[in-house]
């Protein structure tokens, strides 16, 4: 599902933020990054959503070689992508109900589905209640939430989430993690990008831990042992 | 694209314009007032050359004639002049003397032959052939001619010649487009500046949608139609108070002038406005495209 081969990134010549990486993800996996800040997280989240090119090696996502992927079509790309970060990037003047059903309208949907898929999505998050209010009226966990429902609505396969808990206290960022695995157990292959390493060796899954750009470590069944 | 994301475009654009109220008003007035001079100057050159074709059609020299010629005499003369080697002639009437009166108290007098009285002695001897050229500009040329003619006693020429009319026209043409000109850029301006506030206020949603999927299309639709929108209204507005005061303003200044009735007809409204509406409309609705479109170009990269 997605394959980086030799994948190096530069920003500033002679600096890899990314150096050398490459590894295998399968469709269906719940696989998290761990790492030190600057540890180049982010850029791999960056390089998969082709905000960013790599100054060298290959990304193949779902079968397609991204660099010959061109700007007309970057949009029909990304929509296979659901994508949450720390700051949820909600739309403040808009409710849940309409920054979900955003998304939506993104791809042209039409009234007939915005008014089916985003009830379904909200419930499945356990917003159901909430759809009218503003995001400055819900808690970080539920703004999360909503962000998670806004990345799902258009069915992606792949859901990439950059560290979706480092705004959460504990019981949030677990309510957090626990609905990213259940939409992983419907099907979604789900990379998460975190620092909380409670979380991390509780789950037991496949983790990749980056060093200063390079992998370190990737196991099955991931986390330290007690 | 789906009829539902072509509502919602628009939705986005009208809500574009009323998040950014300021702008967005003196966008439309700045428009505004361009597409109005820009009415009133067309309306003004184009009664102008409507004015001056009448007097163009209408400037003829007139050749008075000795008294003592005969039919025939008269006969040949017309025929002198109707081929004579300087000037093509369109038409050339023989007006006899009461003719002239008859003429002259239409014209002036409206019909009133009383009031008129004083004058009918002046015009006593006034035998005389209306001439009219094709090209105005030969009537020197004519006069000369004429005047060397035997049987021809005075030559008189309307010098209030059309040229002047025209150079006037042509002034006012060339004053008129460079203020349009001026007031194009002025709008173009600010509407890119409505639009560039704009994106600057939606700088997130923008990343966000890109994130998301959005074709540059979706992403620039807004803003176009917003575009749009502030030049159709700051079009629509001035052409409708166009069309409603133009007639007021034809009446008044017929009233005014009333001793030009001759030649002052004015273009009607209608015919004016086959032309300014559709251009006017266009004006508008192309200015408002292109600020936005190019603001999308520089900010957006879209
Ligand atoms: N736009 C940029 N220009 C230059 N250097 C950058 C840029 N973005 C990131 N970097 C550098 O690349 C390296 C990796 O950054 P990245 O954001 O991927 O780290 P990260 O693992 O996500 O860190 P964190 O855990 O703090 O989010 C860092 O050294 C950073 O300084
Ligand atoms: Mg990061």
């Amino acid at each position: 599902m997605i394959t980086l081969e030799h994948v190096s990134k530069e920003y500033v010549e002679g600096v890899p933020a990314l150096n050398d990486v490459s590894l295998n993800i399968e469709a269906g996996e719940f696989v998290f990054i761990v790492g030190d800040s600057g540890s180049g997280k982010s850029t791999m989240i960056k390089l998969l959503l082709k905000e960013l090119e790599p100054t060298s090696g290959k990304l193949i996502i779902n079968k397609k070689e991204l660099a010959k992927v061109n700007h007309r079509n970057i949009p029909y790309y990304r929509r296979n992508i659901g994508c949450v970060f720390q700051d949820f990037r909600l739309l403040k003047d808009r409710n849940v109900y309409e920054n979900v059903a955003f998304a939506q309208r993104v791809i042209s949907a039409s009234n007939r589905s915005i008014k089916l898929n985003v009830p379904k999505i909200l419930s499945l998050v356990g917003l159901a209640a909430k759809y009218r209010s503003k995001p400055s009226e819900l808690s970080g966990g539920e703004q999360q939430r909503v962000a998670i429902a806004r990345a799902l609505v258009n069915e992606p396969k792949i859901l990439l989430a950059d560290e979706p808990t480092g705004n959460l206290d504990g019981h949030n960022a677990w309510e957090i993690m626990k609905l990213l695995e259940e939409i992983n157990e419907r099907g979604t292959t789900v990379l998460v990008v975190t620092h909380n390493m409670d979380i991390v060796n509780a789950m037991k899954k496949r983790v990749i831990t980056l060093k200063k750009g390079v992998v370190v470590s990737d196991e099955q069944m991931g986390g330290e042992e007690e | 694209m789906k009829i539902s994301a072509f509502f919602y475009t628009l939705k986005q654009g009208c809500k574009n314009i009323m998040r950014n109220k300021m702008f967005s008003i003196a966008s439309i007035a700045t428009m505004a007032a361009c597409i109005f001079m820009f009415g009133i100057f067309y309306s003004v050159v184009i009664n102008f050359q409507n004015v001056v074709q009448n007097v163009e059609s209408g400037v003829a020299v007139t050749a008075f004639i000795d008294g003592d010629l005969t039919d025939e005499q008269i006969d040949q003369l017309q025929q002198e002049i109707e081929n004579n080697p300087v000037a093509k002639i369109s038409k050339c009437d023989f007006v006899t003397a009461e003719e002239a009166w008859q003429d002259v108290v239409d014209n002036y007098f409206d019909g009133d032959e009383e009031m008129a009285e004083g004058f009918e002695e002046a015009l006593a001897e006034s035998e005389h052939f209306d001439i009219y050229m094709e090209d105005v500009s030969t009537q020197s040329e004519l006069v000369s001619y004429l005047e060397g003619l035997d049987g021809i006693r005075e030559v008189n020429q309307s010098e209030m010649a059309a040229n002047v009319l025209t150079d006037a026209n042509r002034l006012i043409g060339y004053v008129s487009i460079a203020i349009i000109a001026i007031l194009v850029c002025v709008a173009v301006f600010l509407i890119s500046n409505t639009v560039n506030t704009g994106i600057s206020v939606r700088k997130e949603e923008i990343a966000i949608m890109k994130l998301i999927g959005a074709t540059d299309f979706f992403v620039r639709g807004p803003f176009i139609v917003e575009g749009i929108l502030i030049g159709l209204i700051g079009s629509v507005i001035p052409l409708a108070v166009l069309y409603s005061l133009y007639e007021k303003i034809i009446g008044y200044v017929g009233d005014k002038f009333h001793f030009l009735d001759n030649m002052l007809t004015f273009v009607p409204v209608n015919s004016i406005f086959k032309i300014l509406l559709p251009v006017g409309l266009i004006l508008g609705v192309g200015i408002g495209y292109i600020g936005s479109r190019v603001t999308l170009h520089r900010h957006l990269n879209v």
